[in-house]
């Protein structure tokens, strides 16, 4: 009896988290859809999901009109340069909070955070002024460098949160042992925070990507990622829905194969921490 | 051995020099629309007169490239050589000092040729701060079949009474067939740019002379009236959604019987590749109320120069190529006369073999129905006709629009939305300095 009921517990769970699975996925699976499809099917009412002429013109109209490496190759060197920036500058301020806190310690983890709190357009016009007068705007180095900035306080947090797993006593025997500050960092606390820390990467490669706002406003022709490629096919007055979700399929594309590989990585990382 | 080191090295920096003279790039801004994307597909035209320059395109939506180019153009960012702009930024861009005067384009350019309209929403002080590249209005796009079974007939110059006739004649609601379509996403391009332009034809204004806000006077009480009677009884269910993609998408698929929007949609309607309609649809002027003045909007996108450019020769070169009389032969060549740029100049519409196109005619009356610098019945402090060009209306007008849109949707009634209109359109003006 208590076998049945467990049995049917487990039918149920699963069917529930496919549901939401799919319901989540949708969205995605919709744009790929429709950028196989016609400009007049894409509008189509009643929609169509599976019965329509496929055709790959949109895709060839994209290639045709854009560089996509171009815009691909800029979104890879800011997405891993500003997060392994980040994590340069992480790992040692996490650590001190971690294990050596100070009376302000939470304070100003919460002020770091808090930084994320304001909507980024209250600080658009300084940005640009300081991005003009040192020559950043439209470069690649200025992109790393202000999604360093932005992403440094979730990528802190979440370093610190693993940390604190961490049973200071196995970094107070290495320090017993003789070992450096840099030697105890380098080599007992990071190879246990493994899992940890490549969660953040990944988190923080993700989040990189995906910046829209200052990756439209600080790029013009030369650093524009896959963002600004996007972008560039959407229009108030015209229809560009089955190109838009053409290009749109191949700026997702990316980062969508990196996470179905890293996936058991993500997902071990994300339960390790207080995130669990 | 020296001497052939040095003769060397000279020709190496000569050769460096040479490249670095020859390679002059243009960073041009501009938004994603056909005939846009038409003349980035056509710059090999340019750049085979021009080897000594090459050009380098941001394509942008919109709103996303408005956001852009005016924090560039406010910084002095410098980061475009030309941009894509339109008649709402020349007239403020142009007061500010922000852009270079095009007086002085080459005598071949033919300035005078420019349609008065367009041109003349482009000058301030007497100076053109920007070319036109496309003009576009708005008019009436209708079924002619369902005009034909409704036992109407669509005059050229309707009035706001005969719309309304006929979209009662012509909705069929059980085969999702409605009288007519409009504009109701809120926003101040989307249903503001059209109730903006359809309150002229009804007298209303935003300001009056002193800049104190008109919500409050009965000419705006009967846009707004008129306007949510006409759409909630013969519009589409959930109207206060849609914008022009939406509107088109529903009339591309036959379930509106009339649409009045841009100019540049008739040849998305007639197009039989994307349209179920393409051989059943006929053009009308905008509607009005007898008082003077049409319901119909007028926009420009244009190419402009902001000061301070580097490469201000180059650029105008560009200008004076993208919106030359030859470019608009050289798409004519290409794709045919239905595709060129439209409304912007005299001699296009002079051309018979572009008379014969069949929106052609149509979208030539409407631009030369409106007027930017007169836009209304009476008297107005301001220039544009479904706009007012200040820095402020963005976002008074969105906020105006959010009210619209809401009272479209039922959830606030016609006067509560004016009313709001009126307290939030007050307060900004004051803030802003116009209402002492």
């Amino acid at each position: 009896m208590a076998r049945s009921v467990t049995t049917r517990r487990k039918t149920v769970v699963t069917i529930l988290a496919w549901t939401v699975a799919f319901l989540i996925f949708f969205p995605i699976l919709w744009t790929v859809l429709t950028s196989f499809k016609s400009e007049g099917d894409a509008i189509a009412s009643p929609p169509k999901f599976l019965f329509f002429d496929w055709t790959l013109e949109n895709y060839v109209t994209v290639q045709e009109r854009s560089d996509y490496f171009k815009h691909f190759w800029n979104s890879v060197v800011m997405s891993v340069g500003s997060t392994l920036a980040a994590l340069v500058l992480a790992i040692p301020a996490a650590w001190s909070m971690a294990f050596v806190p100070g009376r302000r310690t939470k304070d100003l983890l919460m002020w770091m955070l808090s930084t994320k709190m304001m909507p980024a357009v209250g600080v658009l016009v300084p940005m640009y002024l300081i991005f003009r007068d040192t020559g950043l705007l439209d470069t690649r180095t200025g992109l790393v460098i202000v999604l360093t900035l932005i992403n440094l306080p979730i990528v802190v947090w979440m370093l610190y949160t693993y940390f604190k797993e961490i049973p200071a006593e196995i970094l107070e025997a290495a320090r017993m042992d003789g070992a450096s500050l840099r030697s105890e960092i380098l080599y007992v606390l990071t190879p246990m925070a493994v899992p940890g820390i490549a969660s953040t990467l990944l988190l923080n490669i993700i989040l990189a990507w995906n910046e829209a706002f200052w990756t439209l406003n600080l790029t013009a022709a030369k650093a524009a990622p896959l963002t600004a490629f996007i972008a560039s096919y959407s229009s108030p007055e015209g229809l560009f829905y089955a190109k838009l979700s053409a290009a749109s399929t191949m700026a997702i594309a990316p980062i969508l194969i990196m996470g179905w590989f890293s996936q058991k990585q993500l997902v071990r990382g994300l339960t390790f921490g207080a995130v669990k | 051995m020296t001497v052939t080191m040095r003769a060397l090295l000279g020709a190496t920096a000569l050769c460096a020099a040479a490249g670095w003279a020859r390679a002059e790039t243009l960073t041009i801004a501009t938004v994603n629309n056909g005939d846009m994307i038409r003349m980035q597909g056509l710059t090999e035209d340019f750049t085979a007169k021009n080897p000594d320059i090459t050009v380098e395109w941001v394509t942008l939506e919109e709103n996303a490239l408005r956001q852009k180019v005016t924090t560039d153009i406010a910084t002095k960012g410098g980061q475009y050589d030309i941009m894509t702009i339109g008649t709402y930024e020349v007239p403020i861009w142009g007061k500010q000092g922000w852009l270079v005067s095009l007086n002085d384009l080459p005598g071949e350019y033919d300035i005078d040729d420019l349609l008065p309209a367009i041109r003349g929403g482009l000058t301030v002080d007497g100076n053109l701060y920007a070319a036109p590249f496309y003009g576009e209005s708005s008019m009436v796009m209708y079924r002619t079949d369902l005009m034909e079974k409704a036992g109407l007939t669509m005059p050229e110059a309707p009035t706001w009474d005969f719309i309304k006739e006929a979209a009662a004649a012509m909705t069929d609601k059980a085969n999702e067939v409605y009288g007519v379509c409009l504009r109701g996403k809120a926003g101040w391009g989307e249903n503001m740019a059209f109730l903006t332009a359809m309150s002229n034809s009804f007298g209303a204004k935003w300001f009056d002379m002193d800049w104190k806000p008109q919500f409050d006077q009965q000419p705006w009480a009967d846009t707004l009236n008129f306007y949510l009677d006409l759409m909630n009884n013969y519009g589409p269910p959930g109207a206060s959604n849609n914008g022009f993609n939406e509107n088109l998408a529903l009339f591309q698929q036959g379930k509106c019987g009339m649409w009045i929007d841009a100019t540049v949609a008739a040849s998305f309607v007639t197009n039989p590749k994307d349209s179920t309609v393409a051989d059943k649809v006929g053009f009308a002027l905008a509607p009005d109320k007898g008082l003077g003045k049409r319901g119909n909007w007028l926009w420009a996108w244009s190419l402009a120069i902001p000061a301070g450019s580097q490469k201000v020769d180059a650029a105008k070169k560009f200008i004076a190529w993208a919106t030359s009389k030859d470019y608009l032969a050289l798409v004519a060549s290409k794709e045919g006369w239905a595709n060129v740029p439209p409304g912007t100049r005299i001699s296009l519409y002079e051309n018979p073999d572009y008379v014969s196109v069949p929106f052609a005619k149509m979208t030539l009356d409407s631009i030369n129905a409106a007027d930017p610098t007169k836009p209304t019945v009476d008297e107005v402090p301001y220039v544009g006709v479904q706009f007012v060009a200040i820095p402020e209306f963005q976002g008074i007008a969105t906020a105006v629009g959010q009210q619209f849109s809401a009272a479209l949707a039922g959830q606030t009634s016609a006067a509560d939305a004016l009313a709001a209109s009126q307290d939030l359109a007050t307060r900004e003006m004051t803030k802003a300095g116009y209402i002492k």
